[in-house]
């Protein structure tokens, strides 16, 4: 057992030995009076990629800075790869990459200068160092821009060379902070394509913050915060299971008359939302099959989805996800 | 060490560097230093300013005084000859303030975040900052004083040594007082604010524009106590031979002395503000 890790914090729930790659209990952080964090509890798993999903304002940012030891919390305490954030910031730099929404590359260098003054950083010097900036360069697609100065770059390039300032030091825990903000679609798609290979074949584990449904989809767990509260924790399917199966949306030629016989017939509570039949039922693709058997010829259409996130959001929260919290968010940045 | 290694929650992905003072410290202080250098000399209007404004400023001040006063330290001096020091002095403060205005920018811009957040002490961070910006302000002191034979002086080995050592811990000096300002900024329009209020004054008062000997009370007693005074005396005295003593009664190795405390000191205020772990964002 590594003797500088912090004895209050519980055992690892891995059973390989090693630590969770971040273990958060009862962590809350005010700017003044207001709450930003308020006894925030989770662990991201080795390997695993971690979505942190919010609407601006919920508090996400404050956690992002805490964790990456830019910031120390109110109270409660956050540990990364083991090792305790207050206690021991210098041994947490050294496991964990970190890459900000705020593009943290020097665009009057060139990439590979770049890369090479983030070597420098972590110690790496010489041949190590000259391989690496090569690698790293190759693997984000940019080995023959090298020598450019990254202001000629498009934001999508700058990115990347973002992310490859992040992992040059080969680190344990890697912190992304709204990543694929300005890229466009088939950059998110190389992003995270390569997120899931630094996952896979190095067994690195990913922090990422994120206020886009569709991308807190593709992680492996997600956490919703709201209004600085851990409001939802689990794999995306587990949180959209909650909702009772699948979402039906049925268009009938005379929906409330509709609605009566499916209750009769069913007992499914079917509600009427802009004169269509909205109603929430495990396994849709089979009751809807039974739906038009039952009824012939009295409905239009019939379309069957899964439950989204924003689904699970509203429901936990009271909630829609896109308040009026802008404010907030930007105040709260710089 | 083994602390470290047990530490490693994936074994397999050991870490590519060793720990030591070396990695921890020298390395990313010089890439930080030379980071700044680099950033000066992609900018051309910058490099060009460096070269062109103090000569400018000095003939344009110094003429404009010389034709209504005298050389304020009696004697045949033309004020042109007396501000000379002052002049420097103040191309000094300018460049080293100014770079430390990329500091700012460097937080704003996000530049400095990914800095912190790497293992670099922060002795390292400082060092290379302040170190960076203190080349840029002592090479621009460097070429003025290319121009000191333009007026006369004729300057001896000793001279030139007294001469760099004064204008090099100047340098470092104003950079570290400009980093400990700057670090808790978030704009350059509060550090404008800062070098108006505070800055100038501390230059004005330190005998580049009027001498020590000619100022009584409370300003004397202000000019005494400003560091800044000695530098701009040990180079007067070195520039004018007349290194025995210099006007404040000190003489040159004492001077000196003072300003080489004076720069430890403010390298340590910079430190202790860049240590500083706090519940705010960084």
């Amino acid at each position: 057992m590594n003797p500088a890790s912090p004895s209050a914090l519980p055992q690892p729930l891995t059973t390989s030995g090693s630590h969770n790659a971040i273990e958060i209990r009862n962590l809350s952080h005010a700017y003044g009076e207001r709450k930003a964090l308020d006894q925030i509890s989770f662990s991201v798993r080795p390997a695993e990629i971690f979505g942190l999903l919010g609407p601006n304002g919920s508090g996400k940012t404050t956690l992002f800075r805490i964790l990456s030891t830019l910031m120390l919390p109110s109270s409660g305490d956050a540990a990364m790869a083991g090792l305790d954030l207050r206690s021991n910031p210098s041994l947490v730099r050294r496991q964990i990459g970190v890459a900000f929404q705020a593009a943290s590359v020097d665009v009057k260098l060139t990439a590979a200068e770049n890369l090479r003054h983030q070597g420098h950083l972590y110690g790496l010097t010489g041949s190590v160092l000259k391989a690496r900036v090569q690698e790293m360069l190759s693997r984000v697609g940019l080995a023959e821009r090298a020598h450019e100065k990254v202001e000629t770059f498009s934001g999508g390039m700058q990115r990347r060379v973002e992310l490859a300032k992040g992992i040059m030091h080969q680190p344990s825990v890697l912190l992304l902070d709204e990543p694929t903000t300005g890229l466009d679609p088939g950059a998110r798609i190389d992003l995270w394509q390569y997120l899931k290979i630094l996952r896979d074949e190095e067994g690195v584990s990913i922090l990422i913050t994120t206020h886009l449904m569709e991308e807190a989809e593709r992680c492996d767990r997600l956490a919703i915060l709201h209004e600085g509260k851990l409001v939802a924790l689990g794999t995306p399917a587990e949180l959209k299971s909650e909702i009772g199966g699948d979402v039906m949306v049925i268009e009938a030629f005379a929906s409330e008359a509709l609605a009566a016989k499916i209750k009769s017939r069913f007992g499914a509570e079917a509600k009427l939302i802009d004169n269509k039949l909205r109603l929430e039922r495990a396994a849709g693709h089979r009751f809807a099959t039974e739906i038009v058997e039952a009824f012939p010829g009295e409905i239009e259409s019939i379309s069957i989805s899964k439950p989204t996130l924003e689904d699970v959001f509203i429901r936990r929260t009271g909630h829609r996800f896109w308040i009026e919290r802008m404010d907030v968010e930007t105040k709260k940045k710089h | 060490m083994s602390t470290i290694t047990t530490a490693v929650p994936h074994p397999q992905r050991a870490p590519l560097r060793s720990f030591s003072a070396y990695a921890d410290l020298l390395l990313p202080a010089f890439s930080l230093w030379l980071r700044e250098i680099i950033r000066f000399y992609r900018m051309r209007s910058r490099v060009v300013g460096v070269i062109i404004s103090p000569v400018l400023f000095w003939l344009v001040l110094g003429s404009g005084f010389g034709s209504s006063l005298r050389g304020p330290a009696g004697g045949g001096q033309h004020y042109l000859e007396y501000f000379f020091p002052g002049a420097l002095i103040m191309i000094v403060l300018f460049t080293s303030i100014f770079a430390m205005m990329s500091l700012i920018e460097d937080r704003r811009e996000g530049f400095l975040l990914s800095v912190l957040v790497s293992p670099a002490s922060r002795s390292a961070i400082v060092l290379g900052k302040v170190l960076g910006g203190a080349t840029l302000a002592f090479l621009q002191g460097l070429i003025f004083l290319v121009f000191a034979p333009v007026i006369g002086v004729r300057m001896g080995l000793a001279q030139v040594g007294i001469s760099v050592l004064a204008i090099f811990l100047i340098a470092f000096a104003l950079t570290a007082l400009g980093f400990t300002i700057a670090w808790r900024l978030d704009s350059t329009q509060a550090f404008h604010a800062i070098i108006n209020l505070f800055l100038i004054p501390l230059w004005l008062l330190s005998g580049a524009l009027f001498p020590l000997s000619g100022a009584s009370g409370w300003i004397r007693a202000l000019m005494l106590a400003n560091p800044l005074t000695y530098g701009v005396e040990a180079l007067r005295a070195a520039l004018f031979k007349s290194s025995e003593a210099t006007s404040t009664g000190l003489s040159v190795p004492l001077s000196l002395g003072i300003l080489a405390a004076f720069s430890v000191l403010m390298f340590a205020a910079a430190l202790l503000m860049a240590s500083r772990r706090r519940t705010l964002p960084a």
